[in-house]
């Protein structure tokens, strides 16, 4: 079966698969998020250096994974939309950048609260902390340089050539801050050594991951769907929608 | 009529904006004592301790230089958008990407060389010894222009949008951040004895990154914003 995917680059269109879809990837997202906590909560074994206080990993790395992932994701729809002048495009751009700043600010809070416990420090000038914090401003600029122009269009673009800006940078700034933070500390916290990681650890983090995933696919679909309705509101099909409902 | 060659483009482009910032000269001295009000207020809040000051004083001179470069920025293309002036050079047959570079060459000769002129000087208030007045003189000589070239990009997304000037830091200050980095990594380096030569040619290749890449975003927002 060949499917049209250029059919479902007009709002319209994709409006109602992305309402079909959705219940699907947030359904995967709980299945998943509950087989993984289960396993994360009772069957992975304990740490024998961190205790308990360990189980936040299976909230935190699938943040902090999806919190780079989706930036990469967000990017590249605004390269899309850039260049072949797509509107969903840049509406998925849109509907991606809250859960991603969502997931950074959870990776950063969990963090906090994980540190805590084995480093004895709520936060530490480490490379990867501070990465993901200039990582948690970018998706702040872009989300408020959306929201100061008015033009939808050229917001759109603007907010699209932003995150571009930002995706070149990504690299240059992770580098620079683990040179950085390899100059000015010695090896008081490592956070890079190898664990020998149980494999229903690993299992469990993996899993949690999907579902992270998952939520993010179900999540952005939903407010995908609220951005079409929001600028398609003129449109025939909006009104008759609007009607059907009535 | 025949196109004007390039160089004469660039150079009447530098020459008017340069003859228009010494008609405002108000806003480049603005700059400049921000800039030295900004390092001036750290002694008075940490105290005077030169061996404190000796530390802090990399950092200090490069955030305040990040925060004088921003504050110059909302004017690079604010008066030519307001005016037109911006909407012919983009008709122009003149690339505009050399049109902008040409601008930012101009803003950095008003803006961030009188910052590198003026920093030894407050190197010395901070206790550095003179080779590190050296290396931070160079680093700011190889960071500010990336500084202008960076900024170019948010000044022009910015352009004509409510509340710029804060939205502007939020969008340009995260992008700094390597340059701060190296930038004070240079002078610290000095002042603990090593030698500032690695972190002086990560800066010269940010410049040219930075040279390379930034007028082209910087015409591809500014063409978004006139449409």
């Amino acid at each position: 079966m060949r499917v049209n995917f250029w059919k479902y680059a007009s709002p319209q269109s994709f409006y109602p698969v992305a309402g079909k879809l959705s219940p699907w990837f947030l359904g995967l997202a709980g299945v998943l998020g509950a087989i993984g906590l289960y396993i994360g909560f009772f069957v992975a074994p304990t740490d024998f250096q961190q205790g308990e206080s360990y189980r936040i990993i299976f909230l935190h790395v699938p943040a902090a994974w999806m919190s780079m992932f989706i930036y990469v994701v967000m990017a590249a729809w605004c390269a899309i939309g850039l260049v072949l002048n797509t509107r969903l495009s840049f509406m998925m751009a849109l509907a991606l950048a809250p859960t991603g700043a969502m997931f950074t600010f959870i990776a950063l809070w969990s963090g906090a609260l994980w540190g805590k416990p084995t480093w004895g420090a709520w936060w530490v000038w480490d490379a990867r902390l501070t990465s993901e914090l200039i990582l948690l401003f970018l998706y702040i600029g872009f989300l408020s340089l959306h929201a100061a122009i008015d033009d939808v269009r050229r917001a759109d673009r603007a907010a699209a050539l932003l995150a571009l800006v930002g995706a070149v940078n990504v690299p240059i700034i992770y580098f620079s801050v683990q040179w950085w933070s390899t100059l000015h500390q010695g090896a008081s916290v490592s956070l890079t050594r190898a664990p020998s990681m149980a494999a229903t650890m690993l299992v469990s983090m993996l899993i949690m991951s999907l579902a992270a995933w998952m939520y993010a696919i179900g999540v952005s679909l939903l407010r995908v769907r609220n951005i079409v309705l929001e600028r398609e509101s003129d449109a025939d099909w909006v009104q008759q929608l609007g009607k059907a409902a009535a | 009529m025949t196109a004007m060659g390039l160089a004469p483009v660039i150079t009447a482009v530098v020459w008017r904006d340069l003859t228009l910032a010494l008609r405002r000269r108000s806003d480049v001295l603005t700059t400049l004592f921000f800039f030295v009000i900004v390092v001036s207020l750290f002694p008075l809040g940490v105290g005077g301790q030169s061996n404190v000051l000796r530390n802090i004083a990399p950092g200090v001179v490069w955030v305040a230089a990040l925060l004088a470069s921003m504050l110059a920025l909302v004017r690079l293309f604010a008066s030519d958008f307001d005016d037109g002036t911006l909407e012919q050079a983009a008709l122009s047959p003149q690339p505009l990407v050399l049109l902008v570079a040409a601008k930012v060459f101009a803003h950095w000769l008003v803006s961030g060389l009188p910052l590198v002129l003026v920093a030894p000087l407050l190197g010395l208030q901070f206790d550095l010894p003179v080779g590190a007045l050296g290396a931070m003189t160079l680093a700011l000589l190889l960071g500010t222009p990336c500084l202008s070239l960076i900024g170019a990009i948010g000044a022009a997304l910015t352009l004509g949008v409510r509340g710029a000037g804060g939205l502007l830091a939020l969008l340009v200050l995260p992008l700094y951040i390597p340059v701060l980095i190296f930038g004070a990594g240079a002078v610290s380096a000095t002042v603990s004895g090593i030698s500032a030569s690695g972190q002086l040619s990560v800066l010269g290749a940010f410049l040219l990154i930075a040279l390379v890449l930034g007028p082209w975003a910087s015409a591809a927002a500014l063409r978004i914003a006139l449409e």
